[in-house]
């Protein structure tokens, strides 16, 4: 048993530093507004200002959309390092994200749709559950579904579906559709809208409790295949269900934000680091860790180079990639194994 | 808390070999009862299909009467504990953490753990002499210490069949001691692979000798370990005494072609 104490620490840092985020990414842009007005603003009964209709219509949405997509990629790829017991793994690799992207750009260059924030979401959504069919399929032909199975099936897929957009994207006969796909897979919060929020917010409030009940089968899962099963767990079986959930859920939020590269990776690690990896203590602070990155992350692309926004995914990566090799040498340096 | 084994006609086939043909084993409540023969004669996936790894292709597999292959895998954790071959694994667990998993097949999957629960966990990292470690992470102990640790994890199962693959690999001579003294003298039925033949004559109530799969001598160690069956099986010359302090069969292996025989 890791400390208690310890525990509760870094879980109220993470709370503290995750309200000072929303506090900061709603009152920051092009309209600074104090953090006391913010807080005001977000009483109930408050009185309709100007200040309330940027902060509550404008910036909410997307701050809760950051935090729905941060934490459900964290969880979700804390979940799939463990699925497949690699610690490479993250929430794209298994085919979903090019499922979503072949689905967008095919919407994208065949007009179906009037309005492409509407038909994009959807084209991606669908995209993504047909890689999750191809996928479960293949990993589950001729018997039982192994990890090495689900990777080589969800890569397979993934190089076929990426092959198949750029070729669809290479024959259209418009150049924007490029820059539009371009920007689109990059990922981005900026198509936040109180009408579309819901559907990935609920899906992560749904499934984040869900994964945490399963937290002692998920554990049975890091000591590999037999020892697994010695211990009576059904690995195939669980397997299956928990990748099929994992997939549903990163086709809901690829479908709502584009694909945000490197904190489904980058997360849990630190999380592991932090607390350790049983599911149990670990999920919760990827999930916290999660949305915090990426609320920060999404006021940096969108405060930075204003008014233009930087896609969030070029930021996740630009500062995440050298504070993940940070980590990494932290850990070496204390002797622990990579 | 002690299981009666019965296999008969245990077969595997796999891509067209067959690793194991019509093998009948018992192991009675509380015995301790080892498999001995040559690398490649089938101890691992014998043991592989009585802890529910492998389905048998053939025969059949029955605990206490009831047939092993019907329970399902949490049914069958709770009856039967397995002390895999040691594997460090890729993530940084502690040794609490991997022997609280022995716990696993007597909870629902979403119930924390209850102070019972924690308690049977030092009472077995205590019995192994590893409570120091229950901190450490896992894959930085030595061989031996992961070995211990994951004894305790069974241990914490609270099976009435114990199946350990050659539990003495990678211990030093005072552990490999130990933890076969301790397995002998749990009240639980335990089956085990051993390679060790001296190990084997000392700690087994019986003994199993595999050959290609099959079962080529069955007994106790004195009527199994006989210098005819060790040449024989490991094409080996042997003298075989019986230890006066122990009463239990050792083995001397001779250089080739200095013959065999027996002193009494």
């Amino acid at each position: 048993m890791r400390s208690r104490l310890r525990y509760g620490a870094v879980v109220t840092a993470l709370l503290a530093a995750l309200a000072a985020a929303v506090i900061a990414a709603l009152g920051l842009g092009s309209v600074a507004i104090p953090p006391g007005q913010v807080v005001d603003a977000l009483l109930p009964g408050a009185e309709p200002s100007p200040f309330r209709t940027i902060i509550v219509d404008v910036r909410l949405p997307r701050v809760i959309l950051g935090a729905a997509v941060g934490a459900g990629l964290a969880v979700v790829g804390a979940v799939l390092q463990s699925l497949v017991r690699n610690r490479l793994a993250d929430p794209f690799l298994l085919g979903i994200s090019s499922g979503a992207s072949t689905g967008a750009v095919l919407v994208l260059t065949l007009g179906i749709g009037a309005t492409t924030a509407v038909a994009m979401p959807a084209g991606a959504f669908a995209g993504a559950l047909g890689a999750l069919v191809l996928v479960y399929a293949l990993a589950r032909r001729g018997g039982a579904m192994t990890g090495a199975r689900l990777v080589l099936a969800g890569v397979t897929v993934s190089y076929i579906l990426t092959a198949l957009t750029t070729l669809v994207l290479v024959s259209s006969a418009r150049p924007e559709h490029f820059r539009e796909a371009l920007y689109w897979s990059l990922g981005g919060l900026g198509s936040a809208r109180w009408d579309s929020v819901w559907l990935p917010a609920a899906v992560v409030c749904a499934a984040g409790p869900l994964l945490f009940a399963l937290a002692r089968p998920l554990d049975l899962l890091l000591v590999g295949e037999e020892d697994a099963t010695v211990l009576g767990l059904d690995v195939a079986r669980f397997r299956a269900a928990v990748f099929v959930l994992v997939s549903l859920i990163t086709a809901v939020l690829v479908a709502a934000s584009g694909a945000v590269g490197f904190i489904g990776l980058m997360v849990p690690h630190a999380a592991r680091l932090l607390v350790g990896a049983t599911h149990r203590a670990l999920l919760p602070v990827a999930a916290l860790g999660g949305a915090l990155a990426l609320i920060v992350a999404d006021l940096a692309a969108r405060t930075l180079a204003a008014p233009q926004d930087i896609p969030v995914g070029v930021l996740t990566a630009l500062i995440g990639g050298p504070l993940f090799l940070w980590l990494m040498r932290a850990r070496t340096e204390r002797g622990a194994a990579l | 808390m002690s299981a009666f084994l019965t296999l008969d006609g245990v077969g595997y086939e796999t891509g067209g070999r067959t690793l194991l043909h019509g093998v009948a084993l018992e192991a009675r409540p509380g015995e301790t009862v080892g498999l001995v023969g040559p690398n490649g004669s089938g101890k691992t996936t014998l043991l592989r299909c009585v802890y529910g790894a492998l389905r048998p292709t053939a025969g059949s597999l029955r605990l206490d009467g009831g047939d092993l292959l019907a329970l399902g895998p949490k049914a069958r954790a709770r009856r039967v504990a397995s002390v895999p071959q040691d594997n460090p694994g890729e993530f940084e667990l502690t040794v609490r953490e991997i022997v609280a998993m022995g716990r696993a097949p007597h909870k629902r999957f979403w119930e924390p753990d209850t102070a019972q629960d924690a308690s049977a966990v030092d009472a077995a990292l205590a019995r192994l002499g590893i409570a120091d470690l229950a901190e450490r992470a896992f894959p930085s102990l030595s061989g031996g210490e992961r070995q211990r640790a994951l004894v305790a994890r069974a241990l914490v199962q609270r099976p009435s069949l114990l199946i350990l693959d050659e539990p003495t690999n990678h211990l030093d001579i005072r552990y490999q001691l130990e933890i076969l003294g301790l397995i002998r003298d749990l009240d639980t039925t335990g089956l085990l692979a051993l390679h060790d033949l001296n190990l084997a004559a000392y700690y087994c109530d019986r003994l199993y000798v595999l050959k290609a799969g099959r079962v080529a001598a069955s007994g106790t160690p004195k009527e199994v370990l006989t210098p005819e069956l060790l040449a024989e099986i490991y094409g080996v010359d042997a003298e075989i005494a019986v230890h006066p302090a122990t009463g239990a069969p050792v083995i001397t292996y001779l250089p080739a072609g200095s013959g065999s025989r027996i002193v009494s």
